[in-house]
């Protein structure tokens, strides 16, 4: 009896291992693993060996460096810096987020309809999508420029006094915000309209007998079927924005002082500028973990939302 | 959508172009900008009187643009070509074979996307140095295929998943061809919609990234556009035409990409939406 009853798991064990076998087979694995390779090399395994580097004071380029534990992490929350610093990345998260949203709904709307100049404003509205972020801060650069720009113009000609506002940490990180705004609020725009052209016309039809007005066609009916593209844009622009960088640079480039600084650009001048790589990369921890947490939770609530609609 | 009177039509047209107006502002700055004659302060609201390319000439040469036009085009590219060779391939195996390795996998790229790229940049830089890549266009190459991996591979999968029928294949099995010929011969062609959404996506994405080239190409023999660019305004943040005349060249050819194949961005986008 328990000689049948080991040969049979025996025979099982055998069974299990060959269909392991033919299921990687049939896995196809060879043709993805030069993407996994890639994609690991390149990644994954640096984003796991930035968590251990942040445990370290090394400074990013001698060969010797010592583990302090968390040292690096009890000065990243008694640094006044990291809280500026996260408080504008959210600023520029979380503020790109709502305007883009906001506006991008806006002119999907109005585009939705049969205008004669639709294609001509979908098309400029979208241009500063395909230019390179770096050349857009550069451009609102000329515009903003506390010396020769366009915007001091207009306040010469006005009899004002210019305004540095590229130099004002109050107003800079909201130019930031701005600036982000006008070159991806295309990407929303288009997101939208398609997903209003996904709308059947027959539920405005069936309002417009029971007489609705247009809020609350847009409240009933519009709002609830668009959630998947709510959701899309969302998670895109709060990622987009969170990691925000070029713009910065351009702009700004952080200043005056931290004042503009987001998570993206205070890493990169830890690492270069004060060879201070293993706080770099407690840093990049806190900002992979801020991340995370703010996109899985746009997406959760989203989602929520799209089932409740 | 609805029936609106000729009245609201023509005040939305109105309100269309003065939207269309306001956002074409920074082209028209950048335009006045980069046609003025260095050392010409007059309002970026004007035009000059006269006609004159002495910014872009003289940018052309001081920035090294030909060398950077030269290096982004051959990084984009090759890493296009990368990313739509093995992102297909990939997508293939993992949107037909649901075994749980390919889920698994899967899920890796899709967490893959969660990753903001910078905070593996410690690690990376060191990687780069010690494999003796930093200052060639080789890791710019790999990199960026990287980056733009997962979301290849998610493009793909959607679309095979929907759109290419599974008879096909198993037909072409029976008469005893390869996978890898099935796929070549007989899928890959299907998957031309997807595969131009791909390469225009990643071409504008590489062709504009600053982030790692900055990093990994500081060496003026290898630098791209944007770092080129960067390096032009540190030296130029009082002649402003230059960085404009500069900043229209670096962006003309995906500019123009864009009005040609504008189909293709907008329906790309919209399609992936949609089904994403």
């Amino acid at each position: 009896m328990a000689d049948t009853l080991s040969t049979s798991t025996e025979q099982t064990k055998k069974a299990v291992k060959k269909m392991k076998k033919r299921q990687r087979e049939s896995s196809l694995w060879w043709m993805y693993l030069p993407s996994v390779l890639l994609v690991v090399t390149f990644i994954i395994y640096p984003f796991l060996d930035g968590i251990r580097i942040s445990f370290t004071n090394w400074n990013g380029f001698s060969q010797t460096y010592d583990y302090v534990g968390l040292d690096q992490y009890t000065r990243m929350f008694a640094d006044p810096d990291t809280w500026l610093v996260v408080k504008n990345t959210l600023l520029y998260g979380i503020g790109s987020t709502i305007l883009q949203n906001i506006v991008g709904l806006g002119y999907a709307l109005l585009l939705n309809r049969n205008l004669k100049v639709r294609t001509l404003t979908r098309t400029i509205i979208y241009l500063p999508v395909i230019i390179s972020p770096l050349v857009m801060g550069y451009i609102w650069y000329f515009f903003f420029a506390f010396n020769g720009g366009a915007l001091n113009d207009i306040y010469l000609w006005l009899g004002m006094d210019p305004v540095n506002a590229l130099g004002s940490p109050s107003l800079n990180p909201y130019i930031i915000v701005f600036v982000n705004t006008f070159q991806f609020v295309g990407v929303a725009m288009i997101i939208y309209l398609a997903g209003l052209q996904s709308i059947s016309r027959d539920y405005y039809e069936a309002a417009n007998i029971d007489g609705a007005s247009t809020w609350q066609k847009f409240k009933t009916i519009t709002l609830p079927l668009l959630m998947p593209s709510i959701t899309i844009n969302m998670v895109l622009n709060i990622i987009g924005g969170l990691k925000l960088f070029d713009v910065i640079v351009a702009l700004t480039n952080g200043g005056p002082g931290n004042a503009s600084q987001s998570m993206s650009t205070f890493m990169y001048n830890l690492y270069f500028s004060r060879q201070d790589a293993g706080y770099a990369a407690t840093q990049g921890v806190l900002m992979a973990l801020i991340i995370l947490v703010i996109s899985m939770a746009a997406l959760f609530y989203f989602k929520r939302k799209e089932v409740e609609a | 959508m609805d029936h609106i009177s000729t009245r609201a039509k023509w005040l939305l047209t109105g309100l269309a172009l003065i939207i269309t107006m306001f956002h074409l502002i920074p082209f028209y700055i950048l335009l006045t900008t980069a046609f003025k004659r260095p050392g010409d302060f007059s309002s970026k609201w004007l035009f000059p009187e006269y006609f004159s390319l002495e910014n872009f000439s003289l940018a052309w040469e001081q920035a090294n643009l030909a060398r950077a036009f030269v290096n982004t085009f051959v990084i984009t590219a090759s890493a296009a070509a990368i990313l739509i060779v093995f992102g297909s391939l990939a997508a293939y195996a993992l949107a037909r074979r649901q075994t749980k390795l390919n889920k698994y996998v899967y899920m890796l790229f899709v967490a893959v996307m969660v990753i903001p790229p910078l905070t593996a940049l410690v690690p990376l830089y060191q990687l780069v140095v010690d494999a003796g890549l930093m200052n060639t266009r080789f890791v710019a190459v790999l990199n960026n295929a990287a980056a733009f991996m997962p979301l290849t591979i998610f493009l793909y999968a959607g679309f095979i998943r929907s759109t290419i029928p599974k008879e096909l294949e198993e037909a072409a099995k029976m008469d005893g061809a390869s996978t890898i010929g099935v796929f070549f011969r007989i899928v890959f062609p299907l998957l031309k919609p997807i595969t131009a959404t791909v390469l225009i996506l990643s071409s504008v994405y590489i062709w504009n990234d600053y982030q790692f080239a900055i990093f990994f190409l500081q060496d003026s023999s290898v630098q791209t556009l944007t770092v080129a660019l960067s390096s032009f305004f540190g030296q130029n943040t009082s002649q402003l035409g230059l960085v404009g005349a500069a900043s229209l060249l670096a962006s003309l050819p995906m500019i123009i990409l864009f009005l040609f194949l504008q189909r293709f961005f907008i329906e790309g986008l919209a399609a992936g939406s949609v089904k994403g």
